[in-house]
C-alpha cells in the first residue's frame, strides 16, 4: 500500500503563492478584506477553512505550529488540525505559546505576550462586521471604501438602548489604524485590547467568504464605543480553579446536575503553566481534576 | 414665502434628461428652486416623476443635462462632478428623503430611536446621551410618543412610520427636501395629519421641497409652484393657485377636473 504522499503543508504551491499575494496586500492595508480563491480543505466550512489554508501558506519546514480551539490544544478541532499539518508538513508543533512561531485560532488570543517572531492565524466565520445590518456585499464593500461607518454605531446603540449597556461581548467591532472597521472573529471582547499594538502579526482567513485581512505588527487597534458608554474588557468574576488565575479569561464548567460549577482559564497552556510554576504537587493534583 | 427668497437659487436642473435605451425617462427637464420654496411635481404613473426625483438626488446619473447645488459653503456645484463620498455626506447632512414605502427609508429591524440617531452618529456624533436626546427631541415634532422610542418599526402605523422617517431626514437639519408621495398608501385622516405636520416643518425649518406626487389636493396644500408631467416632459409650470384654479394645457385641465368633488 501506498502512503498518501502531500506537497508540503497540503496546498500546492500556485495556491500558497497566491494566498501570499493576498497576505501581503492585507498586510499593506491593515483591517482591509481582501479576497482570494479559496480552495475546497478536506474539512468541512466552520471548522477553520480560512485559518488552515492561511497557515498552510506561510509555513516553512522550521516553523512550530501551535493550534487553539476557545484557548484549548486538546479540543477535537485543535487537535484534527494539528494533526493534519503534522502529516501534510511534518512540522513540530508545541502546546507553549512561548515555542511556537505560528498560533492557528480560534475564538481566542492566548494570554501570554506574543513576541515579533510569532504569527498568530485567525479563523473567520463571518469577515464582514456590517453583515448583518446590511445585507448587500456591493453596499458594504462601497461603505468601507468611503469610511461610511456611522451604522456599525447603530449596532452599538442598539445594545444600550436594550441592555443599558454595549451587549456585544464577542465579535466586538474594532478600528484598525484609523482607517477600516473590522470584525476581529468571534474573539471575546477581552481580548481587544491584546490586538492592539501586538508584536505579533495577526493574520484572519475566512475560507467560506473567500476573504483574508490582517493586523500588521504594532498596529494600533481601537474598540468602538460611545463617549458616555466607553468599552469595556469583560470577564466573569472569578478565579481558576486549577491555578488560581484572577486575570486570564475564564471557562465556567457545570461539574454536576445539582449547580455545581467552577471557573477554569480558558487558556489551557497559560493554566498549565502557572501551575508547574507553582510547584509539582499541586501540578499533579490538578492534572487528575476530572475534565 | 417671498421674503425668505435669496439671490442665487439653491438647486438648479438644466435641460435633464433621462432614457432608458429606447424607453424615455424624462426629457429636458429645466426650473431653479430657491430657499424656503416647495415645488410640487405632478402627473400620471408613467409621467417621469420618479425618474426626475431620482435624477435630481443623484441616485441615477442624467443621459443629457445637469443638477447644480449650491453647498453650505454658497458655492454652487454640479453635481455630477462632486466624489461619491462627498454625494453621500450631502445626501444624508443637508437632503432629506422620503419614500412613499417608509420601509424603503427606515431601517425596519432598529429602533425608532437608532434610525433618527442614524444620520448623526454618521456624521460623528458619539455620544450616546446626545443621540438619544436629539431623537427624543424630534420624535416629539413629529407627534410620536418619545416613551416608543425604542420601538422597532414594524410595531409604527403607518402614518407613524411616515413620521419617523421624516424625523430621521430632518435631525442634520437639510436643506432640500426630496418627497415621493409622502402620503400615499395612508387613509385620509392620517394624511391630513402628516399633511398638517409637513406644512410647518417645511415652514419652521424654511425646508426648500420637491414633491412628487399624483395627489393634487396634496400639490395645493404644501407647494408653492407646480409642475405638471407627462410622457417625461414637462406640460405646464407655475404657481400652484395659478395652474390647479385656471389650466391652460387639456391634460392639466383633465387632471384638475379628475378631482373628485368633496
Amino acid at each position: 500500500m501506498n502512503a498518501p504522499v502531500y506537497n508540503f503543508a497540503y496546498l500546492d504551491e500556485q495556491t500558497k503563492r497566491m494566498i501570499r499575494r493576498a497576505i501581503l496586500k492585507a498586510v499593506a492595508i491593515p483591517g482591509y478584506q481582501v479576497p482570494f480563491a479559496s480552495r475546497e480543505m478536506p474539512m468541512p466550512y466552520g471548522w477553520g477553512t480560512g485559518g488552515v489554508q492561511v497557515t498552510a501558506s506561510i509555513l516553512g519546514p522550521d516553523d512550530v505550529l501551535k493550534v487553539i480551539d476557545q484557548g484549548s490544544d486538546d479540543t477535537t478541532n485543535a487537535v484534527s488540525i494539528r494533526n493534519f499539518f503534522i502529516k501534510t508538513a511534518g512540522v513540530r508543533t508545541t502546546t507553549s505559546t512561548g515555542d511556537a512561531t505560528v498560533i492557528q485560532t480560534r475564538h481566542r488570543i492566548p494570554e501570554a505576550a506574543l513576541g515579533e517572531h510569532q504569527i498568530l492565524v485567525f479563523q473567520v466565520p463571518i469577515p464582514e462586521p456590517l453583515r448583518f445590518l446590511e445585507p448587500r456585499e456591493t453596499e458594504t464593500r462601497r461603505m468601507h471604501a468611503l469610511a461610511d461607518y456611522g451604522l456599525m454605531h447603530v449596532k452599538l446603540y442598539e445594545d444600550i438602548a436594550r441592555h443599558g449597556h454595549i451587549a456585544t461581548t464577542y465579535a466586538y467591532p474594532v478600528k484598525v489604524d484609523g482607517r477600516y472597521v473590522m470584525d476581529p472573529s468571534p474573539t471575546p471582547k477581552f481580548d481587544n485590547p491584546k490586538m492592539s499594538n501586538c508584536a505579533a502579526l495577526q493574520l484572519f482567513g475566512a475560507g467560506r467568504e473567500k476573504r483574508v485581512y490582517a493586523i500588521p505588527p504594532h498596529t494600533g487597534v481601537e474598540s468602538l464605543d460611545f463617549e458616555d458608554h466607553p468599552f469595556e474588557r469583560y470577564r466573569l468574576d472569578g478565579t481558576c480553579a486549577f491555578c488560581g488565575a484572577n486575570d486570564s479569561f475564564l471557562d465556567e464548567v457545570i461539574t454536576d446536575d445539582r449547580g455545581g460549577r467552577m471557573f477554569v482559564c480558558s487558556d489551557t497552556d497559560y493554566c498549565e503553566t502557572r501551575r508547574s510554576q507553582s510547584g509539582a504537587a499541586e501540578t499533579r493534583a490538578g492534572a487528575s481534576v476530572p475534565r | 414665502m417671498t421674503d425668505t427668497l435669496q439671490e442665487e437659487p439653491l438647486l438648479i436642473a438644466e435641460g435633464l434628461s433621462k432614457s432608458y435605451g429606447r424607453q424615455l425617462g424624462c426629457r429636458d427637464v429645466s426650473f431653479e428652486l430657491y430657499e424656503g420654496e416647495a415645488m410640487a411635481v405632478v402627473g400620471e404613473s408613467g409621467s417621469g416623476k420618479t425618474t426626475l426625483l431620482n435624477l435630481l438626488s443623484t441616485q441615477i446619473a442624467p443621459t443629457a443635462g445637469r443638477v447644480l447645488y449650491r453647498m453650505r459653503d454658497g458655492v454652487t456645484r454640479d453635481l455630477a462632478a462632486l466624489g461619491e463620498a462627498e454625494c453621500r455626506l450631502l445626501a444624508r447632512t443637508d437632503w432629506g428623503f422620503v419614500h412613499q414605502d417608509p420601509a424603503m427609508g427606515l431601517r425596519m429591524g432598529v429602533s425608532a430611536g437608532a434610525n433618527v440617531g442614524e444620520r448623526l452618529m454618521a456624521v460623528g456624533w458619539r455620544h450616546y446621551g446626545r443621540i438619544r436626546g436629539s431623537a427624543t427631541n424630534w420624535l416629539h415634532r413629529v407627534e410620536i410618543d418619545p416613551a416608543r422610542i425604542d420601538d422597532m418599526p414594524v410595531t409604527y402605523s403607518g402614518g407613524m412610520r411616515q413620521r419617523l422617517q421624516v424625523a430621521r431626514n430632518l435631525v442634520t437639519q437639510p436643506r432640500l427636501m426630496l418627497m415621493d408621495e409622502p402620503t400615499g398608501g395612508l387613509d385620509v385622516s392620517v394624511q391630513a395629519r402628516l399633511l398638517d405636520l409637513l406644512r410647518g416643518l417645511t415652514a419652521d425649518l424654511e425646508l426648500s421641497v420637491v414633491l412628487v406626487t399624483h395627489d393634487l389636493a396634496v400639490a395645493r396644500l404644501l407647494s408653492h409652484r407646480i409642475m405638471v408631467m407627462r410622457d417625461g416632459e414637462v406640460i405646464e409650470a407655475g404657481l400652484t393657485d395659478q395652474v390647479l384654479d385656471d389650466p391652460q394645457e387639456p391634460y392639466t385641465q383633465l387632471l384638475v377636473a379628475s378631482i373628485l368633488p368633496p
